[in-house]
């Protein structure tokens, strides 16, 4: 909940209007990619989105890294009869957070995805097969990779900001330890340098729901209808809960029934609570989005990132950029609590690095640097504000 | 931890950022916990090129401070400093803010543990104005400088300079200088201090032979 009421605009009084996907190819012959665990693609499509104007200086554009099951699609609509609009409008667009009057904004589907870019679904070159588990294995380093890529295919040497929340704050971590002159600021929600072990007990429960079911058929289910829906949704359900908060889950479900003031005694019932009801939504809803090869391939990713590991320590890992950052952690989060902002933070002021660390008060949870957008704006926008004004900066 | 410096009057809390400028090294690195709008930091920033931190609980406090472009750390002071590595300053500022925590100790030994040199601003309860309201009304004291009725006070604690003194004394901390804060100016060597001083600015290092915080000393350190 938030803490105090800001005089900003009511979230969707103003958007960016109507947005056109777009896509390039990267890496094309005869460069090819070789990614962090030894495999390679020898091509690949990148579908984004930008919103706002790149300024003649090309010294305005902040990049978002989106999360596990985002996409490119960050604001606006893309048809005038589209209801929803992108899934952070409320931060992104005139007079927003990331104001699109000012800044231009780019955000990317992740390689291995299946919103655009390339990914397990997408036919194995000069076939036509899909991937499917045949796909390289996949790394944050790589999903960077290919957003480094994108920015400079667009003509951009330097990012004003790269921004993101979970699997995206990661990105942003990688980022600046990977191409630390192409960013300016790092802004990093919800997030940690590794995944915690309860974290990847997560993903693992997730992944194997989608393994046992028995239309996973090892991942080349796509010729047939069924698919692994089933596991797929019960990943997601699993998901869900960790994105909550104990407060969060009992303010909006409570003990409350679905359909009825009392309980039906009848096990067949599965939708009885309306936790549970939400639950089963969330997992329908999200069969129909998302793939099950994607979902494998990305939670690994997620699992194996630990930047210390990687760099060979936090400090060396952020030591390498002069770039300002803006470090975000939520109260209820606990799949990213508090402690692993602090820990990005400590390396940061060992390395005598620019930071400012806030622990947000919210009820949501995890799920709080997509709710929890007022709070966010008024630390986010001065803190753009004065990296702009900085200018840019060498290395 | 309160971000408001407001236990003492305007003028005063101009005259302090003063003084606490006068007792910082041009290029140094600063800490200053409490930052409260971060007014001392932007100034050290830009006035005397220092490298600096805020550290401050407000969540208010802390948006204007991102706001004038300063770095600054959410947290909470009575759980130590548990993110700033041992000897990452130079100066470590704590200005009207001890008398706010509820571990004056662990809030001193921290600053020295981070930074070389620890400046540390009270107000001083052995005022004669605040004794005499005390033994003459009977009553919980509200003077000029310490304007705040009992039950509505950022104060949890009361304490004089010699209560000061005899803490420091405790920690092993060297009191390097002490500056009574005197209707508004500063009054060095005063004497009565601890009747007539409003405030005190305490300059504070860690006692005895403390080589790793003299590895950080600025080599033109002010006495």
């Amino acid at each position: 909940m938030a803490i105090e009421i800001t005089e900003t605009n009511q979230p969707g009084d103003e958007s960016v209007g109507l947005v056109e996907p777009q896509t390039v190819t990267l890496f094309g012959p005869p460069d090819g990619l070789t990614l962090a665990g030894g495999g390679r693609l020898e091509s690949l499509t990148v579908a984004y989105e930008t919103y706002g104007t790149l300024s003649a200086e090309r010294d305005n554009a902040i990049f978002i890294c989106h999360a596990l099951t985002g996409n490119a699609h960050a604001a606006g609509r893309h048809t005038v009869e589209c209801s929803k609009p992108g899934w952070w409008d409320d931060l992104v667009g005139p007079g927003k957070g990331l104001d699109t009057d000012r800044y231009f904004v780019i955000c990317a589907n992740v390689l291995g995805g299946c919103q655009g870019t390339t990914g397990p679904g997408d036919f194995k070159p000069g076939t036509d097969t899909p991937w499917g588990l045949d796909f390289p294995f996949l790394t944050v380093d790589d999903l960077v990779t290919v957003h480094s890529a994108l920015v400079t295919e667009l003509g951009i040497e330097q990012l004003l900001a790269v921004i993101g929340g979970s699997l995206g704050g990661m990105q942003v971590l990688e980022w600046a330890a990977r191409f630390p002159a192409q960013l300016r600021s790092a802004i990093v929600l919800a997030s940690g340098a590794k995944l915690s072990a309860r974290g990847i007990a997560f993903n693992a429960i997730g992944r194997r729901a989608i393994l046992i079911d028995p239309h996973f058929l090892g991942g080349n289910y796509y010729e047939h209808d069924e698919g692994p829906r089933f596991g797929l949704a019960l990943a997601r359900m699993i998901a869900h809960i960790t994105y909550l908060s104990e407060d969060s889950i009992e303010m909006k479900f409570g003990r409350r029934l679905q359909d009825s003031d009392s309980f039906a005694y009848d096990l067949a019932r599965e939708t009885e609570f309306q936790v549970e009801s939400y639950l089963h939504y969330q997992g329908k809803q999200f069969v129909e989005r998302f793939d099950a090869n994607s979902y494998l391939y990305l939670t690994r990713a997620m699992d194996y990132f630990d930047l210390a590991a990687t760099h060979g320590s936090l400090p060396a890992a952020l030591g390498q950029t002069a770039a300002r950052f803006l470090v975000v952690s939520y109260s209820s989060d606990w799949l990213f609590p508090t402690g692993q902002g602090r820990e990005i933070v400590k390396a940061l002021i060992s390395g005598e690095r620019d930071v400012t660390f806030v622990e947000l008060e919210s009820v949501y949870g995890h799920d709080a640097f997509l709710v929890e957008v007022e709070q966010l704006t008024s630390i986010v926008r001065p803190f753009l504000d004065r990296t702009l004004s900085l200018g840019a900066m060498g290395q | 931890m309160s971000g408001d410096r407001y236990s003492i009057p305007e003028p005063t809390s101009v005259l302090i950022d003063e003084l606490l400028t006068s007792q910082i090294e041009r290029d140094s690195r600063v800490i200053d916990l409490g930052c409260g709008d971060g007014r001392l930091l932007e100034r050290l920033r830009s006035d005397l090129g220092c490298t600096v931190l805020g550290v401050e609980l407000g969540i208010p406090q802390l948006k204007g401070v991102v706001g004038r472009g300063l770095p600054i750390i959410h947290g909470d002071l009575d759980h130590g400093l548990p993110d700033i590595p041992d000897n990452s300053f130079d100066f470590a500022v704590l200005s009207q803010t001890l008398q706010q925590v509820r571990r004056p100790t662990t809030v001193l030994k921290e600053m020295l543990r981070v930074a070389w040199r620890a400046l540390v601003v009270v107000p001083n309860f052995g005022h004669w104005r605040v004794r005499l309201n005390v033994v003459k009304h009977g009553r919980a004291p509200v003077t000029d400088a310490l304007p705040y009725e009992w039950y509505d006070t950022p104060n949890l604690l009361v304490c004089s300079m010699r209560d000061i003194r005899d803490l420091v004394s405790q920690l092993d901390i060297e009191i390097v200088s002490e500056i009574p804060i005197i209707k508004g100016c500063a009054a060095q060597g005063a004497w009565w201090a601890n009747l007539r001083a409003d405030s005190a600015l305490y300059v504070l290092q860690a006692g005895g032979a403390s080589m790793v915080s003299d590895r950080h000393r600025p080599d033109a350190a002010p006495a």
